[in-house]
C-alpha cells in the first residue's frame, strides 16, 4: 500500500544527520494541505536543498506520487552522510530522487536554471556566531549565522534562478529570521508570499512560507522600492505585514505557545 | 546518478569558462528499471544538450540514441524508448566526473557525485 507520507520508522539516520524534527513536519504538513494545488501544477522537476535525513524530499514524492508520475526529483546537502542518508530513505519507500553532494545547488546552477517548478527548503536556521555555519558535522544543519538567515540569504538568489516561471518555493523560517523582511526582498525579486503553515512551541515560532512569481509583486516591488510611495505600494506592505500578525507578541511573550 | 543529472551538471571552479559537459569516468554502472512517462520525455527533450548526452550514453555503454534529432523524434515509440532508457535507467554508481578544462575530477560514490569545491577553487 502506497504510504501518504515518509514513515518515520523508515528513515534512516546517522549521527551526523539532522533527524526529522518539528520544522520538517511544519514542511510536510504545508505540503500535504498544499497536495491539490501541486497537483494541478504539473511540476516536472522537483528539488530540496538540504535534505538531510530524506525526509521531506521522500514525503514530496510520495505525496504527488501516483497521480503525478513522471516527475522528476533532485535533493542536494552538503553533508555527505547526509545524501548516503537520504538515499536509505528514498529506497525504503521505493521512491527515487536524484542526489548531488553539494553547496546548495554548485554544479546545477547553470543547467538548471529556470528548471524547477517545485523548491523545498527547511535550512539551516537558527541564530549562532557566524563561524560556526558550514561547518562539517551536525552543527551545519541549524547553524544559520546572524539572525538564522546566512544560509537563507545564499539561498533566495539562487532559487530565484533555478525556479521556472511557474516556479514555486517553500521555505521554513523562524520568527528570528524576521520573515516579513525576506518576504519583502522575495517582492522585489517579483514574487508573492503566503503562509501556508504556521506553529509555535516552547522553544520556537515557526512559518512555512510559500513564494510563487507573480507580475504584480515585481511591479510593486518596483515601486516599492522607489521614493514616491505609491497606493498599491503600501497596499502590499501592509497585506504582507499583516500575514505575520504574531510577530510582536512573539517577540515580547516568548512563553507563547500553542 | 541518471544521465538526465549528467546532463545538468557543470564545473563551477573559478576560471572556469565552459565547464559542460563533465567527462565520465567509468567505474561501475548500473540499470534501474523506471516507468515509462512520455509526457515527462517530452517535457524534458527540449532542456536537453543533446551531444552530451549522447557521448555520455556512449561513455557508458549505450550507443542506440542518433546524433541528430529534432523534435519530431518524439512522435516515434521507438525513439521514446531509447531516450527514456538512457536519460533515466541507466545509473553511473561508482566513477567520477572530470572538468574538461582543468580535468578536476567530481567522484560519484553509491551513485552520488560531490561536486562541493575546495576553498581556493571557489
Ligand atoms: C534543518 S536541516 C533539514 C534536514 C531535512 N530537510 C529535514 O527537514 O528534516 C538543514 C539541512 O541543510 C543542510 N545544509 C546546510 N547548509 C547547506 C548548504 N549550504 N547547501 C546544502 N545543504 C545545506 C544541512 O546539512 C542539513 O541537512
Amino acid at each position: 500500500m502506497p504510504f501518504r507520507t515518509a514513515q518515520i520508522g523508515l528513515v534512516s539516520s546517522h549521527p551526523e544527520v539532522y533527524e526529522p524534527c518539528d520544522d520538517s513536519f511544519a514542511l510536510v504538513d504545508a505540503l500535504l494541505a498544499d497536495r491539490n494545488h501541486l497537483l494541478e501544477h504539473h511540476p516536472t522537476l522537483c528539488m530540496e536543498v538540504g535534505c538531510g535525513s530524506g525526509y521531506i524530499i521522500t514525503s514530496l514524492a510520495l505525496i504527488l506520487g501516483q497521480e503525478a508520475p513522471g516527475i522528476h526529483y533532485i535533493a542536494t546537502d552538503t553533508n555527505p552522510h547526509a545524501v548516503r542518508v537520504t538515499s536509505e530513505t528514498l529506497e525504503a519507500h521505493g521512491v527515487h530522487a536524484e542526489l548531488v553532494n553539494t553547496d546548495i545547488a554548485l554544479g546545477l546552477e547553470k543547467r538548471l536554471a529556470g528548471l524547477v517548478d517545485v523548491m523545498v527548503v527547511n535550512p539551516p536556521y537558527v541564530p549562532t556566531p557566524e563561524d560556526e555555519v558550514g561547518r562539517e558535522g551536525i552543527a551545519s544543519s541549524w547553524a544559520g549565522g546572524e539572525n538564522g538567515r546566512s544560509v537563507i540569504d545564499r539561498i533566495l538568489p539562487i532559487a530565484d534562478n533555478l525556479l521556472s516561471d511557474k516556479g514555486w518555493l517553500y521555505m521554513v523560517t523562524l520568527i528570528c529570521n524576521n520573515p516579513s523582511e525576506i518576504c519583502l526582498q522575495m517582492r522585489e525579486r517579483g514574487y508573492a508570499s503566503r503562509i501556508v503553515v504556521q506553529r509555535s512551541t516552547e522553544e520556537e515560532s515557526l512559518h512555512v512560507i510559500k513564494f510563487w512569481r507573480d507580475l504584480d509583486a515585481q511591479e510593486d516591488g518596483k515601486q516599492m522600492v522607489t521614493p514616491n510611495k505609491t497606493a498599491p505600494a503600501r497596499g502590499v506592505m501592509e497585506s504582507l505585514l499583516s500575514q505575520f500578525p504574531l510577530l510582536s507578541t512573539w517577540r515580547t511573550n516568548s512563553n507563547n505557545s500553542s | 546518478m541518471r544521465l538526465l543529472t549528467h546532463n545538468m551538471l557543470s564545473s563551477n571552479i573559478k576560471g572556469v569558462s565552459n565547464g559542460f559537459p563533465l567527462r565520465i569516468e567509468v567505474g561501475k554502472v548500473v540499470e534501474k528499471q523506471v516507468d515509462f512517462n512520455a509526457d515527462f520525455l517530452r517535457n524534458m527533450f527540449p532542456k536537453i544538450e543533446w551531444k552530451a548526452f549522447v557521448d555520455a550514453a556512449k561513455t557508458v555503454g549505450y550507443a542506440e540514441l542518433p546524433e541528430e534529432v529534432d523534435s519530431s523524434a518524439l512522435e516515434s515509440e521507438e525513439f521514446l524508448n531509447k531516450f527514456h532508457h538512457a536519460l533515466l535507467e541507466l545509473h553511473l554508481e561508482e566513477g567520477a566526473l572530470v572538468c574538461p578544462e582543468t580535468g578536476r575530477r567530481f567522484p560519484v560514490s553509491k551513485g552520488i557525485p560531490n561536486m562541493l569545491l575546495h576553498e581556493d577553487e571557489v
